[in-house]
């Protein structure tokens, strides 16, 4: 990707610690284990996996609610694990967050009015009245009308409160914004809605967007660079093109082939995964992916495969396909 | 003669803010051994509709119908008791969100073996061989150990194997699965598609998809009804449905999918579904359609002639187009 970078991690890894009981050890979860990448200014890195592949804990981490383990995590070049406090509160503002659930993520109590004004009370010296003037100008930016300033949130759809929880994060003029399945709660019809905002408001601010999903028609759609993630580590990245026409990781095909597609005239490889999910607690030895993989062969169950680049992305599989 | 005839069914319910029109003279007919979906957005009343047909809707609600005839029964008549022997064993349901639709309380072999006991009146030996043989056709490893299992003990996609069990245990003629894939990961719902596919074969029992995803229709439905506020707007078979939309609704729909759409911005529709308070006097799609004229916001559409695929609209789409419309429009 070419463009300014904002946002560099390096072996990102994130292991918690998970109690069984008095008498046995603590077992260490790895949640997240060792992810590279880079946000471009104006660019949206998609990342893709199922539930427990360690997506919404990369939001965590990029977000800083919580500190990596290991591993190096740069905004605007500063590292934020060397960062004191001061610098950290200022790079806070630098990266906002969306959530998945717009029906869980705004306070029932608060006006919305209130809940754009407060990013600014708690990180910006404005007064009541500027404030006010900032949230309503964000109000109408995102589609919204001026009067639903002393609204409270039950009275809006799911689409109206996504767009509501996109103006809270666009306060204070981040330059980094995650999207944590921003859309995957809503109607296919208000989907299109806010999937076309989005991408609106990257163009006229030039955000960097870290979008996490688990629907890759929709990534296909807005992504330029993609990463697969299995059990907490990347298995395959590259651009959005290269990705969708040659995908090298069986996981990635599989993901692809899994995908339901709305042409019924359209046949496609179909490689139906056999299994489920393996505890995170207690990965497969070797590529976590094999016992699931087709094309699985002894190799795969000794070291686990490191990225490799191939066509220009990057790949860890001993038997990727080739094209 | 169809496995289900449903003509004209509509549901109300008595809420606090009045009557609320859930589903509104709603049509469809079932043959044997058929797939059909049913494909809506969130209040279409897609999910309303079959369980007013299992009679599992609450006392708010008012169930009206021309017909609704299921292997010849007439279900709008029909005590109470011959409903429970019906329900569950010749018609069965699948429910969108295994976690909460499962007792927590008890193993997965006492749910299971319930509606045996009930419908057929097995023995417990017979009833544990049938429940070992079930989970065993549904893909669960190890089905004997997994019968003493708890339904917290297994992950999402178990447990909804587990429903399907379930429902499939006394050899349903009709199966309502109502969301079954919308909680689970990908690859998950590919498994569970294929396997209620199969099994549909397998059995030859007529299935009833109800779903939001229209590539989940693509891939598995014969024929479809498209519902949108309550109102049947469009009954095609699924080919003609993604190539040749009759209805604006279903041609915006298709139009604003990701995976169909070249451009950066998405051909989105304006606006909501309209709710209890806010339903417009004509078309109930009419604020929300490019099309609309005068007369599509004052008066209630038709259903069109079957070639239009019943398409609820006064100006039926031909090619993109719509037919015997008052101005001149760009395809």
């Amino acid at each position: 990707m070419n463009g300014e970078i904002v946002l560099e991690a390096e072996n990102l890894t994130r292991h918690y610690q998970v109690e069984r009981g008095t008498f046995k050890k603590p077992a260490i979860l790895k949640a997240l284990d060792g992810a590279s990448f880079k946000l471009v200014k104006g660019k949206t890195l998609a990342v893709v996996g199922e539930s427990g592949c360690g997506k919404s804990t990369l939001a965590r981490l990029v977000t800083m609610i919580e500190q990596p383990t290991s591993g190096e995590l740069k905004i605007d070049g500063t590292n934020i694990i060397t960062a004191d406090q001061g610098t950290l509160n200022k790079l806070h503002k630098k990266v906002q967050i969306v959530f998945q659930d717009p029906y869980g993520s705004l306070n029932p109590r608060q006006k919305i009015g209130h809940a754009l004004g407060e990013p600014l009370l708690v990180n910006t010296s404005m007064t009541r009245q500027e404030r006010r003037e900032a949230a309503l100008k964000m109000i109408s930016l995102v589609g919204l009308r001026p009067e639903y300033y002393d609204r409270y949130p039950h009275m809006f759809s799911g689409g109206q409160r996504q767009r509501i929880a996109v103006a809270r994060a666009l306060m204070l003029n981040p330059e980094i914004i995650v999207l944590d399945e921003p859309v995957s709660a809503l109607d296919v019809s208000i989907q299109a809605q806010v999937l076309n905002l989005i991408a609106t408001l990257q163009e006229q601010f030039n955000l960097a967007y870290m979008f996490i999903s688990h629907d890759l028609s929709v990534v296909k759609h807005i992504a330029d660079e993609v990463m697969v993630m299995y059990l907490g580590k990347p298995v395959e990245s590259g651009s959005r093109d290269t990705l969708f026409e040659k995908p090298h990781h069986p996981y990635t095909r599989a993901l692809l082939s899994a995908t339901p597609v709305a042409d019924p005239f359209r046949t496609k490889e179909r490689i139906v995964l056999s299994g489920e999910l393996p505890s995170p607690i207690a990965p497969p030895p070797g590529c976590a992916f094999h016992p699931r993989c087709p094309y699985m062969t002894e190799i795969c169950k000794g070291a686990s495969p490191e990225l490799r680049e191939i066509d220009g992305c990057m790949v860890a599989c001993y038997h990727p396909k080739t094209y | 003669m169809p496995l289900l005839e449903i003509e004209n069914l509509s549901v109300t319910f008595q809420t606090a803010g009045g009557q609320f029109t859930a589903v509104d003279q709603v049509s469809l007919n079932i043959e044997p051994g058929e797939v059909v979906s049913i494909v809506g957005e969130s209040g279409s009343g897609k999910s309303v509709s079959m369980l007013a047909l299992m009679g599992l809707l609450p006392w708010t609600a008012t169930i009206t119908a021309d017909e609704l005839r299921f292997d010849g029964t007439d279900m709008q008549t029909i005590a109470k008791p011959e409903l429970r022997k019906i329900i569950g064993s010749k018609m069965a349901m699948i429910f969108q969100e295994p976690m909460t639709s499962l007792n927590p309380c008890f193993t997965i072999g006492f749910q299971l073996t319930e509606a045996l006991k009930i419908h057929l009146g097995m023995n417990r030996a017979e009833r544990k061989k049938r429940a070992i043989d079930l989970l065993d056709l549904v893909g669960i490893p190890e089905p004997n150990k997994r019968l003493s299992a708890f339904p917290h003990q297994l992950s999402g996609g178990m447990n909804q194997r587990v429903m399907i069990a379930m429902a499939i245990s006394c050899d349903p003629q009709l199966l309502i699965a109502d969301e079954p894939t919308t909680a689970l990961d990908v690859t998950i719902q590919a498994q569970i598609l294929d396997l209620l596919l199969n099994l549909q074969k397998e059995k030859g029992m007529s299935l009833v998809l109800i779903t939001h995803d229209m590539g989940v229709v693509a891939e598995t439905a014969e024929r479809v009804a498209v519902q949108y506020a309550g109102q049947q707007v469009e009954k095609q078979l699924v080919r003609g449905l993604f190539s040749e939309p009759h209805h604006p609704y279903t041609q915006a729909l298709l139009n604003s999918l990701p995976e169909r759409s070249n451009s950066r911005i998405l051909p989105s529709i304006a606006g909501v579904v309209p709710g209890q308070f806010d339903k417009p006097v004509g078309c109930l799609f009419s604020p929300r359609c490019q099309y609309a004229t005068d007369l599509c916001r004052s008066t209630p559409p038709r259903a069109a002639s079957l070639e239009f695929g019943r398409a609820l609209c006064h100006y039926p789409l031909a090619d993109g187009i719509p037919t015997n419309y008052p101005e001149e429009v760009k395809a």
